[in-house]
């Protein structure tokens, strides 16, 4: 293919994939949007693969056979709740090519042929499309590992752990400025060395966030991985991978600046920090003494309470995710609209381990999504709600958000569900939540635990519903 | 401790301060209850009622006012009703303290203590005490109901077999309490609804009761720390004045709730508004009290001026508001510890300003306590702590400014030192950077989750830089590398693209 049509046809993805993330800004256009993506990536690969400089078709494509089939098995076989893990290793994936294809391009011999400043400002894209790639693929993995539930999900806090990330960047500072001035083989080896310091600082900056701000951090590597892309494109003066790799990096650090925006948090603490970035507050709110007690209900009383109330409130938690109840729970809601109840969702910003994951999860459901209401149009309505029934939710419906100003949660917007009537928790045990505090809510003169699993729980309401 | 509620006798009060459902309540709180005879027949409760909830009748005012140490009111004490009060006797009622500076030496005087209960600070813990709210609310629903009946026409549009009928238009001046009530039942009426607030802060409230939001093209806001609004510059007037100009001509229906605390209403509708309208139109003022928001307002009186009935009283709906009007006391006296433990605490944050007559002492003005809150307004939450919008704006313009520089200083050593070729593909970035940051905020929060998922797989197109790299001699380290990579790449697009198509194969309205 000539250059010229390659070039055109870098517009065009470019074009599809400008559009592709447009679409996705409302319901009815999102479909259209990821088949525009689909389109535009098909595009780019056939442009890129046929072209002139291209070699070894044969060998590309058996790689792209084999990487397409495992990626569809995936995406098949997950489990619509552990979609924010699928994500989080795929964003690993696309770090680990950004490594490889910086060592690539190092080695390619057309890059020891340049002079003066385009060869430093070469070396230097490949160094930094390498430092982001590796950050990115260690981070994902370890963000994977902590949605998993295979690395502990508490931040992971020492002291001066500022100081040891300020340390590595400085490290990685002085290795670039001796990389500019190596060999070949002196500037692998300077290579080799940085791509393990990054690792490492991947590792630590994922391992010192708590688990309930893993979607902020989901979407952070999101944006980590596009930068990576645009690194690449410099290196291999690129337009299409700049174009693509910039739109990803900059949308993913909007989305997550949005979000933190949704848990009144500051982007930086939550990037730098992690959760607990204030300890002398987490000490307080250890030692913190709730008065009140506990009041169990079982599964036959609160389908009396759910039978009697005129408007009922679902809030929706990880829990719900874990147990995969969200059909159970949309039976439920079925069952109490056929008896003449109102019947809303009431959806945090951050419920769940990723932005979104909620509405995904009931969508699932095939719940309608003009019932789901997110947490500013509910707020107001409570007062007025005869029962809210927290399903898996904790730390979104913890009162101290609004008044423990020691609280860790201080300042998040909260769904407040105690202004209700009644509140039932479905919960499996007393636990503290991902944030790991305690929930004053529980010992609310209105609240009413409900223990077990959500599934098992929700399957036994709608029963004793008839 | 006795608790007496006399017949109002001023001439247009119908409410009684209290119901035989709030006499149940204060009885519940360890009060004893005396009223008057006919004190509740203006209200439909008759003294049959108030008896069987528990109070013992009295039939005059003196042998109340000599029984017992609480009066619950509506209207101000007159000044022979203060003659025959007792020392130490605690009056609740509507007192207009800024007003009534005369009324406040008599009871000081008489070493009356006097709640003015349209002093309550309006803060989060006294909005169950707020008369302000509970009656406005009242006179906000009764000003659309009976500018409906003046009107008489319509207020929804329709169309039928016999022809077209144009829905009413109303124009409702002033967004507190019974401004957002009056807009709620015109709404549901079927009315064409527009408001205008000095206040930015209250455009959503408006919107969500069913009102357009009008709004004058200067930037300032009248919002107050008190939850009040205050008086606005001339330039500001003009612009309103135009506007109310502008609506007068085109409006059916004009009510207007604009009252500002201790000063007379504003004037806002002109004679020559007034007479611009349509004939058959109607204005409500429901600031006639204080004077009236329209200059040709009669307080206490509904006239036809050229065909315009401009009416300076509503119907005080006195059953119901009476309720709320006992619920609001009730509310009170359980806050200062019911019978048992009853105390005049003057540090409470609500007595203690309330309270503008103590001990003899007159406590007027009061001590100024900030409302975080918007003036009462029942479904706004409180405004967050923190530095003031204009502390923020001079740290973001701070920011801004360094964060320019920074870039500035940044750009300007990348162009002296980096060749052209460079430049232009850095162009390429940074404007697609732009387009990022464009697209991006628009995207629903229900739709976070697959739009990251999306941009997922589209970084996947690291792949074309995998794709460069392959050799045809296999061996070669770059074309290792390079295949690996196109193959964690290929599983990043595949199965992103496909995950992302489940996900919104779900959405469904």
């Amino acid at each position: 293919m000539m250059s010229g049509l390659q070039t055109v046809s870098y517009i065009a993805a470019s074009i599809l994939f400008i559009l592709s993330l447009g679409g996705l800004a409302t319901q009815e256009s999102a479909k259209r949007g990821n088949y525009y993506g689909i389109i535009g990536m098909v595009l780019a690969i056939l442009a890129t693969a046929l072209g002139d400089s291209t070699q070894g078709h044969s060998i590309l494509i058996a790689a792209m056979a084999a990487g397409a089939l495992i990626g569809i098995f995936v995406a098949i076989k997950v489990e619509m709740t552990s979609m924010p893990q699928l994500v989080a290793i795929l964003h690993s994936f696309v770090g680990l090519a950004a490594v490889l294809v910086g060592y690539g391009s190092y080695l390619n011999p057309h890059t020891q042929l340049l002079t003066g400043a385009a060869h430093s400002i070469h070396l230097t894209e490949v160094y930094l499309g390498i430092f982001i790639g590796a950050i990115t693929f260690t981070g994902s993995i370890i963000a994977w590992g902590k949605l998993q539930g295979k690395i502990m999900s508490r931040p992971l806090m020492y002291p001066g752990r500022h100081l040891v990330l300020v340390g590595i960047l400085i490290v990685s500072l002085l290795l670039l400025l001796r990389f500019l001035n190596a060999d070949v083989s002196d500037g692998i080896n300077l290579l080799l060395m940085m791509t393990a310091l990054s690792s490492v600082m991947g590792i630590l900056l994922v391992m010192a966030i708590g688990g309930a701000d893993m979607p902020v951090v989901v979407s952070m590597l999101n944006s980590y991985s596009g930068w990576a892309a645009a690194a690449a494109g410099f290196m291999l003066s690129n337009d299409l991978l700049i174009v693509t790799g910039a739109l990803v990096g900059s949308s993913g650090a909007i989305l997550s600046y949005i979000m933190c925006k949704a848990m009144n948090r500051s982007f930086f603490s939550v990037i730098f920090g992690g959760f607990g970035a204030n300890e002398g507050a987490q000490a307080l709110a250890g030692d913190q003494v709730i008065l009140g007690e506990v009041k169990p209900i079982g599964t036959d009383e609160t389908a009396e309470l759910l039978k009697e109330a005129k408007h009922v409130v679902i809030v929706p938690g990880f829990g719900m995710a874990t147990a995969k109840a969200q059909h159970s729970v949309y039976e439920l809601v079925k069952k109490l609209t056929d008896g003449g109840c109102k019947v809303t969702f009431a959806i945090h910003p951050v419920a769940g381990r990723l932005p979104g994951h909620m509405n995904v999860l009931l969508a699932e459901a095939n719940v309608p999504y003009d019932i789901v209401l997110e947490m500013d149009e509910i707020n107001p309505e409570l007062p007025e709600t005869d029962l809210v029934m927290v399903i898996g939710a904790n730390d979104i419906v913890n009162p101290s958000a609004l008044d423990d100003a020691n609280s860790l949660i201080y300042g998040m917007p909260v769904i407040e569900v105690w202004k209700a009537k009644t509140v039932i928790v479905s919960k499996r045990s007393m636990a503290a939540g991902y944030a790991g505090i305690e929930n004053p809510l529980f010992y609310k003169d209105n609240t009413r635990m409900l223990y077990g699993d959500a599934k098992k729980t929700v399957d036994a309401l709608v029963v004793a519903l008839g | 401790m006795n608790v007496g509620i006399p017949l109002e006798i001023s001439a247009n009060e119908s409410r009684v301060a209290a119901t035989p459902k709030t006499v149940q309540r204060l009885k519940k709180q360890g009060f004893e209850v005396f009223i008057e005879t006919k004190a509740g027949d203006l209200a439909s409760y008759s003294d049959l009622q108030f008896q069987e909830a528990g109070a013992t009748i009295l039939p005059n005012a003196t042998a109340l006012y000599e029984c017992v140490d609480i009066i619950l009111k509506v209207q101000p004490l007159t000044k022979e009703e203060i003659n025959s009060v007792k020392a130490g006797t605690l009056v609740a009622s509507y007192l207009w303290p800024a007003q009534n500076s005369e009324l406040l030496n008599l009871l000081a005087a008489k070493k009356i203590n006097a709640i003015a209960m349209d002093a309550i600070p309006r803060i989060s813990r006294a909005q169950k005490m707020d008369v302000l709210s509970s009656m406005a609310n009242v006179s906000g629903y009764r000003a659309v109901i009976e500018a409906a009946n003046h009107f008489g026409k319509f207020l929804n549009g329709q169309i039928t077999a016999a022809g077209k009928v144009e829905p009413a238009k109303i124009l409702i001046i002033g967004a507190g309490v019974a401004g957002l009530a009056a807009i709620g039942t015109a709404n549901s009426l079927g009315a064409i609804v527009r408001a205008f607030d000095t206040r930015k802060e209250v455009r959503e409230q408006i919107q969500s009761m069913g009102a357009q939001f009008l709004t004058v093209d200067i930037q300032e806001d009248g919002a107050t720390a008190t939850g009040y609004s205050k008086e606005m510059s001339p330039a500001f007037i003009a612009a309103e004045m135009a506007l109310f100009r502008a609506q007068a001509k085109e409006v059916d229906i004009i009510i207007t709730t604009a009252q500002i605390p201790g000063r007379p209403a504003p004037k806002l509708i002109l004679k020559d508004m007034v007479e611009m309208m349509k004939p058959g139109s109607v204005i409500i003022d429901l600031a006639a009290s204080t004077g009236g928001n329209c200059e040709l307002t009669r307080p206490g009186e509904i006239y036809k001026y050229y065909g315009v009935t401009i009416a300076g009283k509503v119907d005080q709906l006195p059953a119901q508001a009476s309720g709320l009007y006992g619920n609001n006391l009730c509310h009170l006296l359980d806050d200062m510890g019911k019978a048992v433990n009853f105390k005049i605490d003057m540090n409470d944050d609500i007595i203690g300003r309330a309270m503008v007559v103590h001990d003899g002492k007159i406590n007027w003005p009061q001590k100024p306590l900030s409302v975080a809150a918007q003036p009462a307004g029942p479904k706004t939450p409180e405004k967050p702590k923190g530095p003031t919008p204009a502390e923020i704006s001079r740290k973001n313009a701070l920011t801004t400014t360094f964060v320019l520089a920074a870039l500035g200083v940044f750009l300007f050593l990348i162009g002296s030192v980096a060749p052209a070729e460079f430049l232009a593909h850095f162009t390429v970035f940074v404007l697609s950077c732009f387009i990022g940051w464009q697209v991006v905020w628009s995207v629903s929060h229900s739709l976070h989750t697959p739009l990251m998922s999306v941009t997922n797989a589209i970084s996947g197109i690291i792949i074309v830089g995998g794709i460069l790299h392959i050799e045809n001699d296999i061996k070669s380290p770059i074309t290792i590398l390079a295949v690996v990579a196109v193959f964690v790449a290929t599983i990043n697009i595949a199965g992103g693209f496909f995950i992302t198509h489940r996900m919104l194969k779900m959405f469904r309205k």
